[in-house]
């Protein structure tokens, strides 16, 4: 039953460190509780252990070329909540297939992205100088994508009117079939089967079926009766358009294959062969025979990249063609989002020809006054929607185009472009698309001309809010003069803190957080919470803003990290009490511990910290119930430890002690704390001799004593057996090493012990664990209460030599 | 499966001009030898005219002037009778297209009266038990080049309530004022259609503007001809109300094979317009014609 050997081994060892003295003892402790990890600088390191690095070339081929994972757009992290990156391979002859599978949204991509921003932006650096030695025929990964604007796009501009959707497809052509009374769902997925149908239909080599498909779909983008959907409408036809241009292109491509393989990407039209040309040249006259306007604007934009097949220059003189075009398109609405899909597949394909994407905004600029005319105005009458919230729906269309003009853009021609924004009478619509599209440095320093030209608004027109929200977001990533920044703060807030309708007014308050917080005090952050509180208060308000509430607490956690300054801001803690359903009170209460863990550097005894720090403690514990998850649990005891572990009274031995009585009291439903504790207190008492040299006073002697007492009444509450023995050894190791003989707790201890290991004899010869437990016994039976053990263990007839 | 017969012609656009010659090659696939009484290879041109319904009973007394006419004939004989190996038989063929004397060949042209059109039929006779087989091919010629320099002809205009005809009650026109430009109606046909369109003011919003591209065809001679409009295409320039005194660009390329140059002979004419159509709210339409000449340069 016993393998001896082993015993002896183990015996001989543990002989060694305790028939001496107890020093050994008093080093196992220590080395147990008083274990700090060395403070240690990764990246140095990881740069001093690697090869010395020589830069690679552009162009240059290296198999091990690193795959650059850039942030696309850094700028745009924050405002938009979303997050999206795309890796790209610098080197062009390598395509990583899992990075080009994912379409940009690979989600490792994206922690990398997101981990380590210092590198990330050396990267993005030393990209963009290579890059600007490359000619700019590509898209640079600092553009954001499309495809990040698109959710988006979805998820706000919704409807709950029903929508009609004609088509000639359903039965056989030719008959038309409208369907009515659709609900949004029902549209979005007849969309989607209009999407499956296309791709079934060109598998099955029906391209005029296909074409037709896609006409139809384009024809949808002509009618604005639900106008509010538009938007999102416009994101699921585009949908379909790309997949017919591709669906196309890769058509014709694979026709150019010839013995030689297939085309390389920088083609030339004269290496395609004629039957391609003649192919592509097809769906250029089919195209432009398709008698509606919109439609024919639509698919001819999807097949844009087509050209390149027939000459060189098709591109360029297609491009201000269709823009010529889309001047024929009578409502303003459905004109700037056939702009915006021609500056997005203009900037797919050739991001060069900059000058359509500036005569588009121009022409958008020229129409601008038709949106105050009477056909749209009757038209908004009849589908009773609000001018202002009518030109919101304008905004994901301009801000598209005066991004893509803002791409790497001069300064003389963002200012030229302001310039002529602020002519036109009432703009605010243009305003604010300017915020969000170009360079927040660019807006940060004319951010006083900014606020005068929002305060000259019409208040009638666009939202307000958004216009101060979208200065907010700018200012919350680039600085703007030193001397103004008060100035803006207080001019902003005028206007915010007016603000009648809660969401708008959160919306705006959570942006303005943090820029007060990146520029000013702990008071006026105190100001801005009053103000917040004092809005969010009636009525309940703050039910339906818990997300922005929860932003700006995150957003204040990120600049403030001195906790003794951030709770002594009175209004800290009434704004946490707007926390009130109780999952987002303890997700907001597990931020708060974790900045507190990763910031708060020394112990502290701040009455300030430790009673806001409980009370926060307190709120995570009372959330656990029968039906929390494990690891839920060991999160926030976790936190709860990591708290305990920073509390320190210094030589106050006995506050500290009577701290953690309280802690026990208050986690009582948390093992991993309760263990902890135990640990804390075990230390402490060592902490004691230590102080007192080995030879405690009358006093020390009876605080050591009460320490140990803390702990056997604290383990048999726990229901891990492995975690009481443990702390059972440990506590009974640490009385013994304070000499608390007489109180008869050791006996109980090591009796606990032997208890427990009987009864648990036959698990522990099969769990791995057995060498530990022989360890234990071992140390037991060398122990000087060797004869009472060894009786014991006789009484307990389990073990028999 | 059996035999099958293909046509391949040498260029993909299949697009010859007089005198050029066509090249190709026929193709026969079989799983097993085929027995034949000969392959030929016959290509044809000719222009086949109709009389609309309407016109019909008019026009009965020269019926005559409407027969097909044909072209250009001629057949070669490809391959004597005999076997064919089974597999994959590719006879290559060539065929000067020569006019007798200085005739032309008309460019191909399909339309609803006139069709202009050129074929090649490969034909395999067989023994009486076994079908013969035949295929068909159209090929497109175009007309050369016409010789000298076209000269554009830019045409101004603007529509008003007063410069219409055909109108019942002036007075209860909606006011409307619209100009704009053709770049030439001198036209080549490879070229688009170009030009500019403003409406400079309308009181009725302006539900659409299209551009209607009409055939005129004439057949008969000089005793009596029917003379049909028919529309090709319509291309729509504006949808809604557009934008007042902003340029909206006239823009339609002339589609294949239902065009060519302006075509006079004996016995019938092909000519081409283009409608400019303006329908407003109220339900009224405004068209302006003007007449094209196309040619290929």
């Amino acid at each position: 039953m016993i393998y001896f050997p082993k015993y002896c081994l183990v015996y001989k060892h543990v002989c060694t460190y305790t028939s001496v003295t107890d020093a050994p003892i008093k080093l196992f402790l220590y080395s147990c509780f008083l274990r700090h990890p060395r403070s240690r600088n990764y990246t140095s390191e990881f740069d001093s252990c690697r090869l010395e690095a020589v830069p690679v070339e552009f162009g240059d081929y290296h198999p091990l070329k690193p795959i650059t994972v850039t942030e696309s757009k850094t700028k745009k992290m924050g405002r938009k909540g979303s997050t999206s990156s795309t890796s790209s391979s610098s080197s062009s002859s390598m395509i990583d297939p899992l990075s080009s599978v994912l379409d940009g949204t690979d989600p490792l991509s994206l922690f990398a992205a997101t981990a380590d921003p210092v590198t990330t932006a050396a990267n993005t650096d030393t990209t963009r100088k290579k890059r600007d030695k490359d000619d700019s025929l590509v898209v640079g990964s600092d553009f954001e994508p499309w495809s990040s604007k698109r959710g988006e796009i979805l998820a706000r501009y919704t409807t709950t009117e029903k929508l009609s959707i004609v088509s000639a497809l359903l039965n056989d052509f030719g008959s038309q079939k409208e369907l009515l009374n659709l609900t949004q769902q029902d549209y979005m997925n007849r969309i989607e089967d209009l999407n499956q149908s296309l791709k079934d239909a060109w598998a099955s080599d029906q391209k005029v079926k296909a074409l037709k498909i896609v006409i139809q779909c384009s024809k949808l983008l002509s009618d604005t009766t639900v106008i509010q959907f538009y938007p999102s409408k416009f994101v699921l036809i585009t949908d379909i358009l790309d997949t017919f241009g591709k669906l196309v292109y890769e058509r014709i491509l694979s026709m150019c294959l010839d013995n030689r393989g297939s085309l390389p990407d920088n083609f030339t039209p004269e290496s395609v062969n004629d039957t391609a040309k003649e192919t592509c040249l097809n769906w250029f006259f089919k195209i432009a025979s398709i008698r509606e306007l919109i439609p024919r604007f639509y698919v001819e934009a999807a097949i844009l990249k087509c050209n390149k097949f027939l000459s060189k220059t098709g591109i360029s003189e297609c491009l201000p063609r269709l823009t010529a075009m889309i001047r024929g398109i009578g409502d303003p609405l459905v004109a700037v989002y056939a702009r915006a899909y021609l500056c997005r597949v203009g900037m797919e394909v050739a991001p060069h020809l900059k000058e359509s994407l500036n005569k588009n905004f121009f022409d958008f600029l020229l129409t601008f006054k038709q949106m105050h005319g009477d056909t749209v105005q009757n038209q908004l009458v009849v589908q009773c929607v609000e001018i202002p919230s009518y030109l919101t729906l304008y905004s994901p269309a301009i801000d598209w185009i005066l991004q893509c003009i803002a791409y790497r853009a001069p300064e003389v021609l963002l200012t030229e472009m302001m310039e002529r924004c602020k002519k036109l009478g009432n703009n605010a619509l243009l305003l604010n698309s300017v915020m969000s599209a170009f360079r927040a440095e660019f807006i940060a320093a004319r951010s006083m001309d900014f606020i005068g030209m929002i305060k000259e608004c019409d208040e009638s027109g666009f939202p307000k809010h958004l216009l101060f929200r979208s200065l907010g977001l700018n200012l919350a990533m680039a600085d703007p003069p030193e001397c103004d920044r008060l100035q803006i703060l207080n001019e902003a807030w005028k206007v915010i803190t007016k603000l009648k309708n809660p969401q708008d007014y959160i919306n705006c308050a959570e942006v303005w957080v943090e820029y007060t917080c990146r520029h000013f005090t702990k008071r006026e952050v105190n100001t801005v919470l009053a103000d917040v509180i004092k809005h969010m208060t009636p009525d309940r308000a703050f039910e339906d803003a818990y997300p922005q509430l929860h932003s700006i607490i995150q957003k204040i956690i990120t600049y403030f990290h001195d906790f003794s300054v951030l709770f002594s801001a009175e209004k800290f803690l009434p704004f946490l009490d707007m926390f009130q359903k109780e999952s987002v009170r303890v997700e907001v209460c597990k931020c708060i511990m974790e900045a507190f863990i990763k910031h708060q550097q020394d112990a502290t005894k701040d009455p300030v910290i430790l009673n806001a720090l409980l009370h926060v403690c307190k709120t995570m514990h009372d959330s656990v119930n029968a039906l929390t998850l494990e690891d839920e649990k060991r999160m926030l005891a976790s936190l709860i430890n990591g708290f305990i572990k920073m509390v320190s009274f210094g030589r106050d031995f006995e506050q500290q002690l009577s701290f953690y009585v309280e802690a026990r009291s208050m986690f009582c439903n948390l093992e991993p704390v309760l263990v902890q504790l135990v640990h804390s207190v075990n230390q402490l008492a060592m902490e004691t001799r230590k102080v007192m040299k080995g030879n405690h006073s009358r006093k020390t002697a009876a605080f050591v004593r009460a320490c140990v007492a803390f702990c056997f009444i604290t383990i048999p509450s726990l229901t891990s057996i492995f975690a009481r023995l443990n702390l059972y050894l440990n506590s009974g190791q640490v009385a013994l090493a304070n000499q608390c003989l007489s109180q008869g707790k050791i006996g109980v201890c090591f009796n606990c012990i032997i208890i427990l290991s009987c009864q648990k004899t036959e698990y522990y010869y099969e769990s791995h664990k057995l060498h530990y437990y022989e360890n234990i016994l071992w140390w037991l039976f060398s122990d000087f209460s060797f004869v009472y053990v060894y009786r014991r263990i006789n009484e307990a007839h389990v073990v028999t030599f | 499966m059996g035999t099958a017969l293909d046509i391949k012609i040498k260029r993909a656009n299949k697009v010859y001009l007089c005198g050029e010659v066509l090249s190709g090659v026929v193709v026969i696939t079989s799983k097993d030898a085929v027995q034949h009484q000969g392959v030929s290879l016959t290509m044809e041109g000719s222009v086949n005219l109709q009389l609309s319904a309407k016109s019909v009973g008019v026009f009965e007394a020269f019926y005559n002037s409407v027969k097909p006419i044909q072209v250009i004939n001629s057949t070669i004989e490809m391959v004597k009778p005999g076997k064919l190996p089974s597999g994959k038989t590719e006879i290559p063929f060539e065929f000067p297209l020569h006019m007798k004397g200085n005739k032309v060949l008309y460019e191909t042209y399909h339309g609803v009266f006139v069709n202009i059109q050129y074929t090649l039929r490969c034909d395999m006779r067989r023994s009486l038990l076994a079908k013969d087989l035949t295929k068909t091919c159209e090929f497109i010629v175009h007309s050369p080049p016409q010789k000298g320099k076209l000269m554009p002809s830019p045409v101004d205009f603007t529509i008003t309530p007063e410069t219409l005809q055909n109108v019942k009650e002036r007075a209860s026109l909606p006011k409307f004022f619209i100009k704009g430009h053709l770049n030439s109606t001198n036209c080549i046909i490879t070229q688009p259609l170009t030009g500019e369109l403003v409406v400079e003011n309308a009181e009725a919003a302006v539900k659409s503007i299209e551009l209607q591209l009409v055939r005129v065809e004439t057949c008969g001679c000089a005793e009596g001809y029917a003379r049909d409009a028919t529309e090709i295409q319509n291309i729509q320039i504006a949808d809604g109300d557009v934008c007042r005194s902003l340029s909206i660009p006239i823009y339609m390329i002339f589609p294949r094979l239902f065009t060519c140059p302006t075509l006079e002979t004996t016995n019938f004419k092909v000519e081409f317009e283009v409608n400019i159509v303006v329908l407003l709210h109220d339900d009224h339409l405004i068209t302006e014609n003007f007449p094209l000449k196309l040619c290929r340069v």
